[in-house]
């Protein structure tokens, strides 16, 4: 059973009294059905909510920053101001306070890691959309897995197949015993466990967030019944999901930049041995 | 009609947990959709929308720079100005301390030249009232030596006239006349 499913399969009739246990949400509201497929080569796509809520987002960044740059003024006026904000925290904010002066050149990069996992990220509190497109796990590996792309021949192209694993594995200024302990933890923990981490973090945190709406939200409901209980608790749990879903923005907005920060502090690292 | 719905439900849910992937799973196609999202908005922003702010921006510092620069020109040329309008208004009060001076010496000058002048035209004055004095002290004089004379011819005439046994009607003319004569002076 998908998320559409649910709400279309009369679900939404279960209330406490009337001999209903509570309908706790799980897995099952992160699967969406196949509005249509297609195949390409081997590969068939299921086309389904998320795809389309990554287009609609993909369009609308897009749109937005083509429109606010579209004749960049030296004295910035109306959507040029707001796009400029946007800029400036990248360039000012991420990039050259984790890079540095070469930190103007990944700009771009970052700045499409930002926007788009924000908006993305932001579908979660928009009516009718209300899923944020980064609990789908393979979206977040996917940016983290271009991040891992990035980043990896970025070192080894300045640093030398030699010189990126030894400075990764053999950080100065640590007991040369330590590095029986230290070269493997270093070698797994930055080629293995680093992109994972990095995808995790980001599916986990809007993966929760969701699923602790989407629990209080159907808890509300369910609750409603002839019981003074039961509303005092349908209207808590109201209470509560509103709340959440204003902690949800700041989730949201934090996610996306802890997500392109590392993007960026991986990238610094693979510039120049760190430490 | 509840019921129905809710078995309904029941039925579908059971039907989709045998085929449920883990929320873990990562499809090819949606992993494929991530990243071809992520290149989208990379290319367009990055081939499209941010190389014309970036050069905005850079001339934008470049210009606030070259702005600071026009002022501080600017400000030196005020500098400039204000010392070349100081040096002339100390100039300007040198000169007028100069004309002050000038102008006091002159007053003494002029003061001195009436004074002079009034001095010596009070003493044309003066030389000229001693003289009118004088004439007139002359003219009078020579005319009460005159009337002296008639004066004297008078009397002798009328003492003659008298008289000369008369002592004392003598006497009396005599003293009258020298009354008379006083009068005359005195007036």
């Amino acid at each position: 059973m998908s998320a559409d499913v649910v709400l279309a399969s009369g679900g939404l009739a279960c209330h406490l009294m009337s001999g209903c246990g509570f309908p706790a949400p799980g897995a099952e509201i992160f699967q969406f059905n196949a509005l249509f497929t297609f195949t390409i080569g081997s590969l068939t796509f299921n086309v389904t909510k998320i795809t389309v809520l990554t287009a609609i987002a993909v369009v609308l960044i897009c749109g937005f920053f083509l429109y606010a740059f579209r004749k960049p003024k030296l004295v910035p006026r109306g959507a040029q101001n707001v796009g400029e904000l946007g800029y400036l925290f990248i360039r000012d904010g991420i990039a050259r306070e984790a890079i540095g002066e070469e930190g103007d050149k990944f700009v771009p990069f970052l700045f499409a890691f930002f926007f788009l996992i924000w908006l993305l990220n932001f579908w979660s509190i928009v009516p009718f959309a209300q899923i944020p497109v980064t609990s789908i796990f393979a979206i977040p590996v996917a940016f983290a897995l271009i991040v891992y792309v990035t980043w990896v021949p970025l070192g080894i192209y300045k640093q030398g197949f030699g010189g990126f694993f030894k400075n990764m594995m053999f950080p100065p200024g640590v007991p040369k015993a330590m590095y029986i302990l230290l070269a493997p933890i270093e070698l797994i923990s930055n080629i293995l466990v680093r992109p994972f981490t990095h995808s995790v973090r980001l599916f986990a945190n809007m993966f929760a967030g969701h699923l602790l709406i989407a629990s209080f939200s159907v808890a509300a409901f369910y609750l409603i019944s002839a019981s003074v209980v039961g509303l005092l608790g349908a209207v808590a749990s109201f209470a509560v999901a509103v709340a959440l879903t204003g902690f949800e923005v700041l989730i949201q907005a934090l996610q996306a930049y802890i997500f392109t920060l590392l993007a960026a502090v991986y990238i610094s690292g693979a510039l120049s041995a760190e430490h | 009609m509840i019921h129905v719905l809710a078995a309904a439900a029941t039925a579908v849910r059971a039907a989709g947990e045998q085929q449920m992937p883990s929320v873990l799973a990562v499809p090819v196609d949606e992993l494929v959709v991530g990243i071809i999202a992520f290149l989208v908005v990379f290319g367009v922003l990055g081939k499209l929308a941010l190389p014309g702010i970036k050069k905005t921006l850079a001339e934008r510092t470049e210009s606030i720079e070259g702005g600071l620069a026009a002022a501080d020109v600017a400000q030196a040329e005020a500098q400039q100005l204000l010392d070349e309008y100081k040096a002339a208004l100390a100039s300007a009060r040198e000169e007028a301390a100069a004309i002050r001076t000038q102008a006091q010496a002159d007053r003494a000058a002029i003061i001195e030249e009436a004074r002079s002048e009034a001095r010596t035209a009070a003493a044309a004055v003066t030389a000229a009232a001693e003289a009118q004095l004088a004439a007139d002290r002359s003219q009078a004089t020579s005319a009460l030596t005159r009337q002296v004379g008639e004066i004297a011819v008078d009397l002798a005439s009328k003492v003659v006239g008298q008289s000369l046994t008369d002592d004392a009607r003598v006497r009396a003319t005599v003293d009258a006349f020298i009354a008379d004569l006083e009068g005359q002076a005195a007036r």
